[in-house]
């Protein structure tokens, strides 16, 4: 309390400068960066599993828009990332278009108009008849691509696709070291333009469709219009992770398309923290390091790790581990004051 | 031209007639009271008008226009603000976050992508102000949920008066807060600009009596009778059918 009464005398000043000041970058914000920057440089042997993890960090930062901010619960959100990664898949090995930032835009818009399209059906409904859906849209992508494995690759995949160095220049290294700089760089990228969007008008009516839906129809919000926006943009960011992972693993196969990536993607978010931007990098690390771990530790029983973890989730951090550290911050600042 | 006219509007639930031919009339700046009993459909009809549930006949206007087919967002833009018998707010939000949200939905903010929410000084201004004039300012700050029930109830109406309505529809504004809060929402209510039409369901008879103009008394889904409190007041069937023993409580305000 001590900090803020001295921001302002009034209780409406107070609140006025709350608003005015609350979408500024705070120091710790760099925090993430920082880390990722730093990795390069412990790591260099593991860059090829950090470019995994910050395509991860993508995927579940373009989840967090739709679960976090405007509370739809998805689990089909492998659809986009699937399509993203097939778009440049399939360029690069039926095209011969092998350029990789082109590529990008083109999965962008590609995964964006299946998210726009889809999601102006589908998010006519709610809870668990749209959780079926959605589930149903990816599993619907997967089997067209069976269908067509001539061109997809089937479950076998397009393997051993080379992209042209990134702007011409810079080549691909054995290590991954130029995959995990890029990766990092559109991460950066897409991170602000996500930013931009959470802390803006739009952004705001998409917290208040998370909490009351109802109350957001009284008070005029279209509210279809603003979740297919937000459905579309999701899917597009999600495309770009899907495209970033084909382009760094150099293959691409249908388990993109997997109920299992979607749902570990939300796992991610929600160990993490929803609705919070950076709960996507927690968790999407946090994960992605314990499991490597753990498969090391056992190949066989690696996963009774990961289902031990997210028990202790569940019991100790039921809002993530964000939420976790903000409570721990809330109660040291109450012993503090008392 | 009337701010609100309902002209014969008809509803059922399966074989159940909720709504039955129902006709009512709200003038520019209009004090009106739906009152009946339980069941009666109060809660159907405000449903019906802003658009919740789709008439199967009869027509809705709103300033002579017809919002019969509209959706319920739309008849909203166009003025058509309601509170609800059970507040519906955004509970993990604070209360100013609250006000700057219906602020923005109504002016067209929100279809704003990149700019930051906060750099709109007008509209938190704005906000600001309807928190003002609710005594709500001390708690601008406060997660909604974290607010006593009658606190809630205020931001309920807050809300309502930030979409700057021509027509409001109060559904029971005091319900659920205990009595000795409940006179604060009523001074709300009895402060309403005088330009607004509203009518307000209520069953204390004290708080229609006092505030209404007109009275339409509502039976099994049709109108039982219309008319100025004194009417309803002496109206023996009225006291037959609703009234009963609560009759004699609105007799001295008379």
């Amino acid at each position: 309390m001590a900090a803020s009464d001295t921001i302002g005398g009034t209780p409406r000043q107070r609140a006025t400068d709350y608003l005015l000041r609350r979408h500024r970058f705070r120091m710790a914000e760099a925090l993430p960066w920082l880390i990722a920057i730093a990795v390069f440089f412990i790591f260099p042997t593991r860059m090829t599993f950090g470019s995994q993890v910050l395509v991860m960090v993508m995927f579940a930062l373009s989840l967090d828009l739709i679960l976090g901010y405007a509370g739809i619960v998805t689990l089909g959100h492998a659809a986009f990332f699937g399509v993203g990664a097939y778009t440049v898949g399939l360029a690069a090995a039926r095209l011969d278009w092998t350029e990789p930032i082109s590529g990008l835009f083109a999965a962008a818009i590609a995964a964006g108009l299946v998210g726009f399209v889809t999601g102006w059906f589908l998010l006519r409904y709610r809870g668990l008849t749209l959780l079926m859906l959605t589930l149903a849209t990816a599993i619907l992508l997967q089997e067209t691509g069976n269908l067509r494995s001539d061109i997809s690759g089937g479950y076998d995949g397009l393997p051993g696709l080379t992209f042209k160095p990134l702007l011409g220049v810079f080549d691909y290294d054995l290590y991954g070291h130029t995959n995990y700089l890029y990766a990092l760089t559109v991460l950066a990228i897409i991170f602000f333009f996500v930013r931009r969007i959470v802390y803006s008008p739009f952004g705001q009516a998409l917290t208040g469709i998370r909490e009351n839906v109802r109350r957001m129809h009284a008070i005029g919000s279209p509210v279809h219009r603003r979740l297919v926006t937000v459905y579309t943009i999701a899917a597009a960011i999600a495309g770009v992770a899907g495209a970033l992972f084909t382009q760094t693993n150099a293959y691409v196969t249908l388990t993109v398309f997997d109920f299992d990536n979607s749902a570990k993607v939300m796992v991610m978010l929600i160990l993490g923290g929803t609705g919070r931007l950076y709960g996507a990098f927690v968790g999407a690390a946090v994960y992605m390091v314990l499991e490597d771990y753990f498969s090391k530790l056992s190949p066989t029983f690696w996963q009774f790790g990961i289902g031990l973890m997210l028990v202790l989730a569940v019991l100790f951090a039921p809002r993530g581990i964000l939420g976790l550290f903000e409570r721990i911050g809330d109660y040291l600042a109450e012993r503090k004051r008392s | 031209m009337a701010a609100l006219q309902v002209e014969k509007l008809n509803r059922t639930f399966g074989a159940l007639p909720v709504t039955r031919d129902v006709d009512l009339t709200l003038e520019r700046g209009a004090r009106c009271a739906l009152i009946g009993p339980n069941g009666a459909g109060k809660t159907t009809l405000v449903n019906l008008i802003t658009g919740v549930l789709k008439p199967h006949s009869g027509r809705v206007l709103l300033n002579g226009e017809d919002i019969t087919a509209s959706s319920q967002a739309d008849r909203a833009r166009r003025g058509l603000a309601r509170t609800f018998q059970i507040n519906q707010l955004f509970r993990g939000l604070t209360v100013l976050e609250n006000l700057c949200m219906t602020v923005g939905e109504r002016d067209g903010h929100c279809n704003n992508l990149w700019r930051s929410s906060g750099s709109k000084r007008e509209v938190i201004d704005e906000a600001i102000g309807y928190l003002d004039s609710l005594r709500l300012t001390d708690d601008a700050l406060k997660l909604v949920r974290e607010l006593p029930y009658g606190r809630q109830r205020l931001v309920e109406i807050a809300i309502a008066l930030a979409q700057k309505p021509r027509v409001l529809l109060l559904d029971e504004p005091a319900a659920g807060v205990p009595s000795s809060e409940s006179h604060l929402i009523l001074d709300v209510v009895a402060a309403l600009d005088p330009d607004i039409a509203v009518l307000i369901i209520e069953h204390d008879m004290d708080v229609v009596f006092r505030f209404a103009k007109e009275i339409t008394v509502l039976v099994q889904g049709a109108v039982f009778t219309q008319g100025t409190p004194a009417e309803i007041m002496s109206n023996e069937m009225v006291r037959a059918v609703y009234l009963g023993q609560e009759g004699h409580r609105g007799g001295h305000h008379g």
